[in-house]
């Protein structure tokens, strides 16, 4: 078993024009549930492929050496032998890296998990730009479309720290195979910790216009909303995390009370959160839908928050957009609809 | 540490195997499509798992208690469900409906569709990476049944098989026995000319695995093999069984041809002759 890592400290804070939300690491909450749920389920095991300090696995690992099972660099077998161990029945959680998860093990997660229908639940940490540094190779924005496709596979991109360890505790009362993808940097406080499969939480109430975010772009979004109220548009903000199952009737309620709606993610615009919320309303109640999220590009090393200014997931291209949809749907408002 | 097996036992796994090798050539061809060649070579593997070494219930394919057993190369399904249904898992009238649409007999074998079944397979070296968790599992579970898994040699060309290796021997399964079906021959041709695997067992050795070379068309070599590996302690066996791809069906021995193609309805006449029946 790797040793423990000590936490990362995160790189850079967010831009002065964020409000100073308190923040926290979404892996640590990740690591701390899984200790919990540890000590309440002796069945449930954990395995790692040897990055278990930057995933916080080896929390679970010093606690229950028994049930945890560090196989090395060995994506695709980490993902078998998963498999394998919830064949017994039991509740198996599986950490690394997404690149490495939803990527290189893609065609095992999807026969060994996926196809077998076992209950293994991915964590993968160090999703999207914010990986920062490691650059392009390591920065996976395409990990939510690939593990959406998957027939059966519950996705969740959690917002903060507190959804973090609520979804945690989901996937571990839930059956299933399931992903959930989680950040190296910490990321502000924003939900009130309660998460349901399936369901978008509406964490400020507008009508002109909705903002429809997950992962690190809802703490964003909320700063935007702040922005906008200035400007007097009273913006909704949708916390998607539970990209699968899908909440379409909370997007379709936002579609037909608010008129327009900008997605938001780290995540490649093209199979992502823009995706499916343009499909979902297209199909139902079209409205005017544009997307924020990174280009069809590869990342490239760089600082955390600098990387999502360069690739257009700034507050700046937030309000810019907000006021070409304001545009785009002619009217402002519910009662001008 | 040869065994002695009786006359009837003996008989009786030679009976079931050909049986099953006619059932492989039927529903081989009656699917128009299918892996005959793979399923001939590993069907005394089968036989002699099924029928004189897992510990399986088929009244009650999901006993908690069981042995798992795990086809790591899934094509080899027709085998595996002739197998099967000889050992009553399923009607043998059920044999036929392979690959049909609707039908619980996958092209390759599904875990979801067909009890007894322990792991869909079919993308190569998946199944011996589920057979170490299924081996941790018993483990962590304190119970006492084995886990057996047969993989292709030419499945030992994927990566994840070699993962599967050093995990086993590090996790010190010893209640893991693999075999690997060495008929030396995959889609494209001879594994040796494609990408050589010898020296195998010295590979196999040298990741750790108590390593056992035999005949894999031999029930007394293989019983023999399977007893042994109940023995070691401390690393999981490794079983490489030479095996002759095609086996008894003389135009298809040894014919890579014959991997992924189901024979025609006059191969499917000169096949059954040779294995002794008109149809």
């Amino acid at each position: 078993m790797a040793a423990l890592v000590p936490p990362t400290p995160a790189t850079t804070p967010p831009p002065a024009a964020a409000p100073a939300r308190r923040t926290e690491s979404l892996r640590d909450a990740y690591g701390k549930t899984l200790v919990e749920l540890g000590k309440e389920d002796p069945t449930m095991a954990v395995l790692d492929a040897d990055l278990s300090g930057s995933t916080r696995t080896a929390l679970f690992g010093k606690q229950f050496p028994d049930r945890y099972f560090n196989v090395g660099v060995a994506e695709q077998n980490m993902m078998g032998i998963a498999a394998g161990l919830a064949t017994g029945g039991r509740c198996v959680f599986a950490s690394t890296f997404a690149v490495f998860a939803a990527g290189l093990a893609y065609n095992t997660v999807r026969q060994s998990l996926g196809y077998n229908r076992l209950n293994v639940k991915v964590v993968a940490t160090h999703g999207g730009l914010t990986v920062g540094g490691d650059g392009g190779t390591h920065q996976m924005l395409e990990d939510v479309a690939l593990m959406r496709s998957i027939p059966g596979m519950s996705v969740v991109v959690p917002a903060d720290a507190p959804e973090t360890a609520a979804a945690t505790r989901t996937f571990h009362a839930s059956y299933g195979p399931a992903y959930m993808r989680l950040s190296r940097e910490s990321f502000p406080v924003v939900t009130d910790g309660k998460f349901q499969l399936g369901h978008f939480g509406v964490l400020r109430d507008g009508k002109d216009l909705t903002y429809a975010a997950n992962g690190i772009m809802v703490g964003r979004a909320l700063d935007a909303a702040d922005e906008m109220a200035k400007s007097g548009v009273d913006v909704r903000v949708v916390n998607c995390s539970s990209m699968k199952p899908f909440d379409n009737h909370t997007i379709l309620r936002a579609a037909q009370e608010t008129g327009a709606i900008l997605t938001m993610e780290e995540h490649t615009v093209l199979t992502g959160l823009g995706a499916a919320v343009a499909t979902a309303t297209s199909e139902r109640y079209p409205v005017p839908v544009r997307r924020i999220g990174t280009p069809d590009l590869f990342g490239e090393s760089g600082d955390p928050w600098k990387l999502m200014e360069k690739y257009g997931l700034s507050q700046e291209r937030i309000l810019a957009e907000s006021f070409e949809m304001l545009k785009l749907r002619g009217t402002k408002g519910r009662e001008g609809a | 540490m040869a065994g002695t097996y009786s006359p009837e036992t003996l008989a009786e796994l030679e009976r079931v195997a050909l049986e099953v090798r006619r059932n492989v050539l039927r529903m081989t061809h009656k699917a128009g499509s299918g892996h005959p060649g793979g399923s001939l070579s590993c069907t005394d593997l089968l036989t002699a798992l099924y029928f004189h070494e897992l510990r399986v219930d088929p009244k009650n394919p999901r006993w908690p208690g069981r042995d798992r057993f795990v086809l790591s190369k899934g094509h080899a399904a027709p085998a595996l469900y002739s197998v099967m249904a000889e050992k009553g898992f399923l009607p043998k009238e059920e044999l036929s409906t392979l690959r049909e649409l609707g039908s619980r007999l996958q092209g390759h074998v599904d875990a979801g569709k067909l009890p007894g079944i322990e792991a869909s397979t079919g993308c190569l070296g998946q199944g011996i990476s589920m057979a170490v968790g299924m081996a941790l599992d018993a483990r962590l579970a304190k119970r006492d049944s084995r886990v057996y898994a047969v993989l292709g040699d030419g499945e030992c060309q994927e990566g994840e098989t070699w993962e599967a290796f050093m995990a086993g021997a590090h996790f010190k399964l010893d209640n893991l026995t693999a075999i690997i079906d060495r008929n030396g021959i995959e889609t494209d041709g001879t594994t040796e000319e494609i990408m050589a695997l010898e020296p195998l067992a010295d590979k196999t050795r040298a990741f750790g695995w108590h390593t056992l070379v035999v005949d894999g068309h031999s029930f007394p070599a293989l019983l023999d093999a399977f007893a042994e590996a109940k023995t070691v302690k401390g690393r999981p066996t490794m079983i490489i069984a030479k095996t002759v791809k095609g086996k008894s069906v003389s135009f298809m021995e040894n014919k890579a041809a014959y991997h992924g193609k189901p024979p025609s309805s006059e191969e499917l006449q000169k096949g059954l002759r040779e294995l002794g029946v008109e149809n």
